[in-house]
């Protein structure tokens, strides 16, 4: 079974991805910036599907690493440099504040972490809306320019949209990796049972730091593709409430799986759209779809179809074994 | 020195209706391991039931006890029954997830059936400044403190003098033992849930005539009450008490004397500093560590 499956899921990815490509090529601009805004999100959703569902540490702090990100990479490029400098100084610049975030989660857990790095928050809310000198305060940075990409300009929004996609698909595969090497294993021991974890030799200090640092640096590439998506930021954005947005991506789409963001932000970015006919309506039926589902299925999404494939093979499995039962009775 | 004293009592009021918000908050927690980060919603809501009752003509004192009975039903009984319930044996973080979504189905109700403006709202105290120790003090914020002091009062005579209390604390602290001894655990849920509703509108009742209903008032002080009951104690009654008046004058004396600009990043601190050094709270017991 497993080796029909597996080339079924890669035809099935190959699908999705030709999709993404080919179909927004005639979407008018709003489309586009929709599109652009859920593989942006689905970046910072994944570095806190990293923190939370693989390491278990509870955020509330990824919408303000978005912030982090994409000041750094408004101020720079409009201040001349390119943007693939300004990613860069993201990642470094949210990955050390990151690192410096975890530190609290090495001494308390779970709900008191949740307010650490909700107060977190809210005081990179207030840097950005007062240090006026940097961030333009309430003003905020506009004209933010957009890249050239190997000297093509990214302008208009489908070639921006390309680069947006083009980031999703690295970090994708960067997060893939990282979660089968010997690092995202032990982000899981982390998760599962701490004390054993230590026991067994995993560093859990040192682990714990990591995934703050590297979700968080996640969480600064989104921000770092955020500033020239919208060409213009002010702190409104980056307040709690996109933390707890992110939040509800990652748990919404399924802790812990691969693909939960990029489903739990495609609920967040285009539902509320696609609800949009609903008028005044639209984030009530949001909220609403959200609770629905969470009742439904806590662990998310992909909670639903793990649980459909476990129940599937408990059956293949005591099918299997009915089989060799009445062979052994047989044979007797 | 005239300056601080006035900063003290208006801090003591606003002080007094975290606390309120904060103990409903610790009782969620305490019974149920219901982290509610639609509290904050839960205060916006009741002043718009009230304003919706006068609109369709009823008194104001018709309208408070309509209110407060429609916040217990809904925000009481209808929260446990519908979310809370159904959900409970998940963990804390899918619940907590599922109020953060009923916060937002919650201002998106009120700005789609009421007003996305700001309106205003009686106050059930009277206008006017009164002068103690020759400072002149608006009665507003006397009437607030004296209001909500009484509440807690009430509530922890509730809780620490009659049977009906010491049964809901027993089944707060080991609901197993409790059934055992016979406390019937699953109704003494429930009243925590009602007294929540309770406390929560009779917070909006108390804080709507001064900075009006609006649907969005609930984001601030719901982080304001958080931030009460974690730095008190999130475990302690008497601890989200004195977490809501610290934390109300702390910040009206570091918009005075810090920066105004900074002065929502004074209680921040302040929580950081509380949780890193004292995770259980000033006044909280330690937890004990879950393997």
């Amino acid at each position: 079974m497993s080796g029909f499956a597996k080339p079924l899921k890669i035809a099935f990815g190959l699908i999705v991805v030709a999709a993404l490509i080919v179909v927004p090529m005639n979407f008018n601009r709003y489309g586009l910036f929709i599109l652009s805004q859920w593989a942006v999100m689905a970046i910072a959703a994944m570095g806190l599907n990293l923190t939370l569902g693989y390491a278990g540490q509870v955020s509330l702090a990824q919408g303000a690493f978005v912030g982090i990100g994409a000041y750094a990479a408004a101020i720079m490029t409009t201040h001349g440099w390119p943007l693939p400098a300004a990613i860069v100084v993201a990642i470094g610049l949210s990955f050390a504040v990151g690192w410096v975030l975890g530190y609290p989660a090495l001494r308390v857990q779970h709900h008191y972490l949740a307010f650490v790095t909700l107060a977190f928050s809210t005081l990179a809310f207030l840097v950005f809306r007062n240090e006026s000198w940097l961030t333009g305060g309430i003003y905020g940075i506009s004209n933010i320019p957009r890249p050239h990409i190997f000297g093509i300009a990214t302008n208009k929004p489908l070639p921006f949209y390309y680069v947006c996609l083009g980031s999703l698909a690295i970090v994708s595969l960067a997060v893939w990796w990282l979660i089968r090497s010997p690092w995202g294993r032990a982000f899981m021991a982390l998760r599962e049972n701490p004390l054993r974890a230590q026991s067994l030799g995993v560093d859990t200090r040192r682990y714990t730091l990591m995934a703050f640092a590297i979700g968080s640096a996640l969480g600064g590439v989104a921000g770092a593709l955020y500033a020239p998506l919208t060409q213009y930021i002010d702190p409104v954005p980056f307040n709690l409430s996109l933390s707890l947005d992110l939040l509800m991506m990652v748990i919404v789409g399924g802790a812990g799986f691969f693909l939960g963001p990029f489903l739990g932000a495609m609920i967040a970015v285009l539902l509320p759209e696609w609800l949009r006919f609903t008028e005044g309506y639209y984030l009530m039926l949001y909220a609403i779809a959200v609770m629905g589902l969470l009742i439904w299925s806590p662990t998310g999404i992909l909670g639903i179809l793990d649980r459909y494939l476990a129940e599937r093979r408990t059956k293949a499995a005591s099918a299997q074994r009915a089989v060799a039962k009445s062979r052994l009775e047989t044979a007797q | 020195m005239s300056n601080l004293f006035d900063l003290l009592v208006a801090g003591l009021a606003t002080g007094a209706i975290y606390a309120l918000v904060a103990v409903g908050f610790t009782l969620l927690w305490q019974t149920s391991q219901t982290i509610n980060f639609a509290q904050g919603e839960f205060v916006m809501l009741p002043a718009f039931l009230m304003l919706a009752a006068m609109h369709a003509g009823a008194p104001f004192w018709l309208a408070i006890i309509l209110g407060i009975l429609l916040s217990m039903l809904l925000l009481g009984l209808a929260f446990k029954m519908l979310l809370v319930d159904p959900m409970l044996r998940h963990g804390v973080l899918p619940l907590a997830i599922a109020t953060m979504a009923l916060a937002i189905g919650l201002k998106e109700a009120v700005k789609q059936f009421f007003s996305a403006e700001a309106s205003p709202f009686p106050s059930i105290v009277p206008t006017g400044d009164v002068s103690i120790l020759g400072h002149a003090v608006s009665l507003q914020s006397i009437g607030v403190l004296v209001l909500a002091i009484l509440a807690v009062f009430g509530l922890t005579a509730l809780l620490n003098r009659t049977s009906l209390g010491h049964q809901m604390q027993a089944a707060a602290q080991n609901p197993t033992v409790a059934r055992i001894i016979g406390v019937p655990v699953e109704r003494m849920i429930l009243l925590t849930f009602l007294i929540n509703a309770f406390l929560v509108a009779l917070a909006s009742l108390l804080i709507t005539p001064i900075y009006l209903a609006k649907f969005t008032s609930g984001e601030v002080l719901g982080q304001a009450a958080f931030i009460a009951a974690i730095v008190g104690g999130f475990n302690q009654v008497r601890g989200a008490i004195a977490g809501g008046l610290l934390i109300g004058v702390l910040d009206n004396l570091a918009a005075a004397y810090v920066s105004t600009q900074y002065r929502a990043a004074v209680p921040m601190i302040f929580l950081i500093a509380v949780i890193l050094f004292r995770p259980q709270g000033l006044l909280g017991r330690a937890e004990e560590r879950t393997v």
